[in-house]
């Protein structure tokens, strides 16, 4: 399937059974298409921290942190994670959204009269998320007693032998379960994937295509962009206001949301479980005492919950946690309880 | 992919086989592969009546919703009850234990031969790039 100009598989064995094997074993994610920006010169730690809505300058050593990139009225053009590597900082954005990215930064680059040298790395990186609870053993074996992958915080990152390379392996992920993601040279990558899917198999790996993808996310409560998350929503709409970091520093988009923290959101992200049949899909309306009040921004089967959830966007207020709400799929309402997010929780 | 000789389809990867004086009528096995893992199967109340190609239900996978459509004008006579705890029968067996509907034909005479053979459906397939 063509997403964002890459051929992206949605499927190897089955959206079910792979998201199966990632909440019980261990998942393999070729993310490749994600856009890897690196980033070079004086004040590259001040020139970010002036753009990412969350704090940049006292990152530690191969440490990670969640963003959203905001324009001045605060709308979310993407969201990102920052890393502070040993030698430099990069940027994972969305692969729908690089371009946009790349063009906005460098235009902060030359307006601001930096000179920061922003490099796409996706020629010569792959990124591979290798997901679930089986992860860490599998990796640790690969990695051999170089690294100590189990000591590796959620969010942290190491660099580690890995067949044949130092690489950039971090305890971050998209899935709900705990896992790692690696940056791997490109041209060694066809053999990483190999070998992962081979020496994983003992651990019951599954390669995971763009469809379990979105339902592991989707059960654990994390957005994507272009349906949770878009230039019209704020980070208070989409109820991330904690990666805004607004004490002691100054970032594009700070002074409306100042006063969007003042006002309070106007619109909020919430959990719906279909009680009635059905899937409720992107783009349904949610249905209040006869009033439209919100629209699904993703929905699917859960196959972990084993029923039809979806995540909204609806005015506040309008649709509290335990109530009974309606979505309209085709021509019918069907009941949904409005529930907490994430829909999952891994166990601990 | 199986496709059947002795049954008949649509273009929209439906199939219809008469049984005595009804015709049961599913997705075939093309289908239910392109849409993966099916978790919800939406049908009518029996005694619906619906038009040749005409929309007698939804069929919801992991990944998408899909219309399904009549091969035949007809009233709706039965239902498959079993996909409603087990819509995965369509995945597993979408030409027997995954049947959706029975239906009474309105006009079987006209409308059976404009029903494609196996291997017209094969071709519609390898003309959509489908192998």
């Amino acid at each position: 399937m063509p997403f964002a100009g890459w051929e992206m598989p949605v499927q190897y064995a089955g959206v079910i059974a792979e998201h199966v094997a990632v909440r019980s074993a261990i998942g393999l994610f070729d993310i490749s298409h994600m856009g890897i920006l690196d980033f070079a010169g004086d004040g590259v730690r001040e020139f970010l921290d002036g753009i990412l809505t969350n704090k940049v300058s006292d990152l530690a050593e191969n440490q990670i942190r969640y963003s959203l990139i905001c324009r001045p009225d605060g709308g979310i053009l993407d969201d990102v994670l920052i890393y502070r590597l040993p030698t430099h900082y990069r940027l994972v954005v969305n692969a729908s959204n690089t371009d946009k990215i790349v063009d906005w930064l460098e235009h902060q680059n030359t307006s601001q009269h930096w000179s920061i040298d922003i490099s796409v790395q996706n020629s010569a990186l792959a990124l591979l998320a290798v997901q679930g609870p089986e992860a860490t053993a599998l990796l640790q074996n690969m990695v051999g007693d170089a690294a100590d992958l189990a000591a590796v915080r959620y969010y942290r990152g190491t660099q580690a032998p890995f067949l044949g390379n130092t690489i950039t392996i971090t305890r971050t992920g998209y899935t709900g379960e705990d896992g790692f993601e690696l940056f791997v040279p490109a041209d060694d990558a066809a053999e990483a994937w190999a070998t992962i899917l081979d020496q994983g198999a003992p651990h019951g790996i599954a390669p995971v295509g763009l469809g379990a993808r979105d339902t592991l996310r989707l059960e654990a409560g994390l957005p994507l962009y272009g349906h949770e998350l878009d230039d019209a929503t704020s980070p208070f709409d989409a109820g991330l206001q904690k990666f805004v970091r607004f004490k002691n520093r100054h970032f594009i988009g700070k002074e409306a949301l100042l006063e969007e923290r003042q006002l309070g959101p106007d619109r909020e992200l919430i959990g719906l479980e279909l009680i009635d049949r059905g899937i409720a899909r992107d783009g349904c309306l949610i249905v209040v005492a006869g009033e439209d009040v919100g629209v699904v921004t993703s929905g699917t089967f859960s196959p972990t919950l084993q029923k039809a959830i979806a995540i909204a966007n609806v005015e506040t207020g309008t649709a509290l946690a335990g109530t009974t709400v309606h979505v309209r799929i085709r021509a019918d309402l069907r009941a949904a309880r409005v529930v907490a997010l994430p829909f999952y929780q891994r166990p601990r | 992919m199986n496709i059947p000789d002795e049954l008949c389809y649509t273009k929209e990867h439906e199939w219809a086989r008469m049984e005595d004086d009804l015709c049961v009528i599913g997705i075939t096995d093309f289908a239910q592969g392109e849409l993966g893992d099916i978790v919800y199967v939406e049908l009518p109340q029996p005694g619906t009546h619906v038009d040749m190609m005409g929309e007698f239900g939804v069929v919801e996978s992991v990944k998408t919703a899909s219309d399904l459509f009549s091969p035949l004008a007809g009233e709706i006579v039965e239902v498959n009850d079993e996909l409603t705890d087990n819509p995965e029968l369509v995945n597993d067996s979408p030409y027997e234990e995954g049947w959706m509907i029975k239906l009474r034909p309105s006009n079987l005479d006209e409308d059976w031969p404009t029903l494609l053979d196996a291997a017209g459906y094969e071709a519609v397939l390898a003309e959509s790039g489908a192998h």
